[in-house]
């Protein structure tokens, strides 16, 4: 059954967390990454191995993490390891299927700017760096990116490329070399974009219900492709909101911050 | 073997001016104690290293302790910008920084390679990446069996290593459990290491396979209860995220961060002088 009332951010989310399979190993950025992957474990996919940068993997916090090692994700974890390992063996040796990631910039090839805005020596705007984002957009087997739709950060040109995608596109990013199949999916509040099968284009594949096309257009800095056919988002279920919402709703208590309406 | 010194002390004798200093504790653990005693005694011209410079070394950067940051993800987990690191690195407040930025991967393998005692660490990353053109320490080399390209970066190999953990004995043995990020790594690799800890005990009673550095490994043990805090100690105290968010506010102005700084840490005498001051901001709303 489909909910009535629901926001496009929870849109983005619910259609983010049914791109991860039951049984999936997913290396989880945090924020809406970390939300989406929650509620995938939350509901059709009990058995996702969650692993954070931190350490902990087969992660199953009771409340989502402010930071990237909040002790609920040690504490019903299956095991926690030292972050080079994390790196070194479970990343790097090819255990992960799907890396999940946000983004401040990306651009038609879905490669990633997270380090400035302009000028790398006198940035405009400093942001927070790599991460494990290099790392990731390299080894994982697969890349999933969730982040918010507008023109500011769906750009022509990368002010940085911090993290791969598929580079200039075409068999630019195998060339590479990298072991990773880079991303396959985009999700934002509007829609969901794939790399077309030979250009590695971002194409929009499926609109959420009320999304037009020149919405979409509108909050894109490039000329926006869109596939043949092109889907429509199944809403929310009941089901699914109720359990995201419970799930934002005791993670505000949890961490002290006034819960949303 | 370690000695067990005030914090006082161990800050005087191991951490120097110029210095290059890696504080480490991946959100757990992180030696805050440790880093305000670095601005109550004034130490500049560091090269600070550590993967998530969050909060601690926002502090020292707006403090002038530091010429130099080596990281791999700058931000107030959780919240947001790290204004302090933002406006050194934007406008030189107050100091113009220096910056070498890395991912999370490489510089967890730099300080594996410091503490192996190799001269680099090797890994499968960068290729598309800009970062390389910015940061001289990434380079590319060539598999000697193989032939494919990999990535190099140079050990990190601290004069100072310091962390936070849990317990140590009457030794001055430490053992440390929960998310243990680099820092096992970090003070292997570090020519000196100091440790604070929330207790010292008789034994440790640690099970085979803990993560235990023994004293012979570090310079200076220090009890210093509650020294990671605003962050957590697994089985101790949970995260103050409610000092995360209004360090927001506090280090957005520099004015605001500097009576801040003044009245809770160059005024205090010690760590828990420094933890009443800001109990009573705390009732004051000010925190």
């Amino acid at each position: 059954m489909s909910a009535a009332n629901y926001n496009t951010t929870e849109m983005m989310i619910i259609a983010a967390s049914r791109l991860l399979t039951n049984g999936a190993v997913c290396f989880v950025g945090i924020g809406l990454p970390s939300t989406a992957a929650n509620l995938a474990r939350l509901t059709h996919a009990p058995d996702i191995v969650l692993i954070y940068e931190s350490g902990p993997i087969g992660a199953k916090p009771e409340v989502l993490p402010l930071s990237i090692g909040d002790g609920d994700l040690a504490e019903r974890a299956d095991t926690v390891v030292s972050t080079p390992e994390i790196f070194r063996y479970w990343l790097q040796g090819g255990r992960v299927d799907v890396g999940f990631l946000g983004a401040a910039q990306i651009d038609r090839f879905a490669n990633i700017n997270t380090t400035v805005i302009g000028d790398y020596k006198k940035p405009t705007t400093r942001l927070p760096g790599a991460g494990g984002a290099p790392e990731i957009a390299s080894c994982a087997k697969a890349v999933v990116l969730v982040l918010k739709q507008s023109a500011r950060a769906f750009v022509k040109k990368l002010d940085f490329l911090t993290s791969v995608g598929h580079l200039d596109g075409g068999d630019s990013r195998k060339k590479l070399g990298l072991p990773g199949a880079g991303p396959v999916a985009v999700v934002t509040d509007l829609c969901i974009m794939k790399p077309h099968e030979v250009s590695r284009e971002l194409t929009v594949t499926q609109l959420h219900p009320g999304v037009t096309r020149e919405q979409v257009q509108k909050a894109t800095g490039w000329e926006i492709r869109f596939a043949e056919i092109v889907q429509e988002s199944v809403p929310p279920t009941e089901n699914e909101l109720k359990v995201l919402r419970d799930l934002l709703h005791r993670t505000a208590l949890a961490h002290g911050q006034a819960p949303a309406a | 073997m370690a000695e067990i010194v005030s914090l006082q002390s161990a800050i005087r004798a191991h951490v120097h001016d110029g210095d290059a200093v890696a504080m480490e504790g991946f959100t757990h653990l992180i030696p805050f104690a440790a880093g305000h005693e670095v601005i109550r005694q004034r130490r500049k011209d560091l090269t600070l290293i550590r993967m998530t410079p969050d909060v601690i070394y926002d502090q020292l950067i707006g403090a002038g302790c530091a010429r130099k940051l080596i990281f791999s993800w700058g931000g107030n987990p959780g919240v947001g910008s790290l204004h302090r690191l933002r406006d050194a690195v934007e406008k030189d407040w107050p100091q113009p920084l220096e910056i070498e930025e890395h991912g999370h991967g490489d510089l967890s393998n730099a300080y594996v390679s410091g503490a192996s005692n190799l001269p680099f660490a090797v890994l499968r990353a960068y290729a598309g990446s800009e970062l390389p053109k910015h940061n001289k320490n990434i380079r590319f080399i060539e598999c000697p069996f193989t032939g494919e390209t990999l990535a190099a970066v140079p050990s990190i190999r601290p004069d100072v290593a310091v962390i936070h953990a849990q317990k140590a004995d009457r030794k001055g043995n430490v053992l440390l459990w929960g998310i243990l990020g680099v820092q096992k790594e970090a003070v292997l690799a570090a020519k000196r290491a100091i440790v604070t800890v929330e207790e010292i005990v008789d034994n440790l009673n640690a099970p085979p396979n803990a993560c235990v550095l023994p004293s012979w490994t570090l310079a200076a043990v220090c009890h210093v209860p509650g020294g990671a805090r605003p962050s957590y100690a697994h089985g101790y105290y949970d995260r103050d995220n409610r000092f995360y968010q209004a360090w927001d506010e506090i280090s957005r102005d520099r004015q605001t961060f500097l009576s801040w700084i003044k009245k809770h840490i160059l005024a205090t005498e010690d760590f828990s002088a420094f933890q009443k001051v800001l109990r009573e901001s705390a009732k004051e709303q000010l925190v």
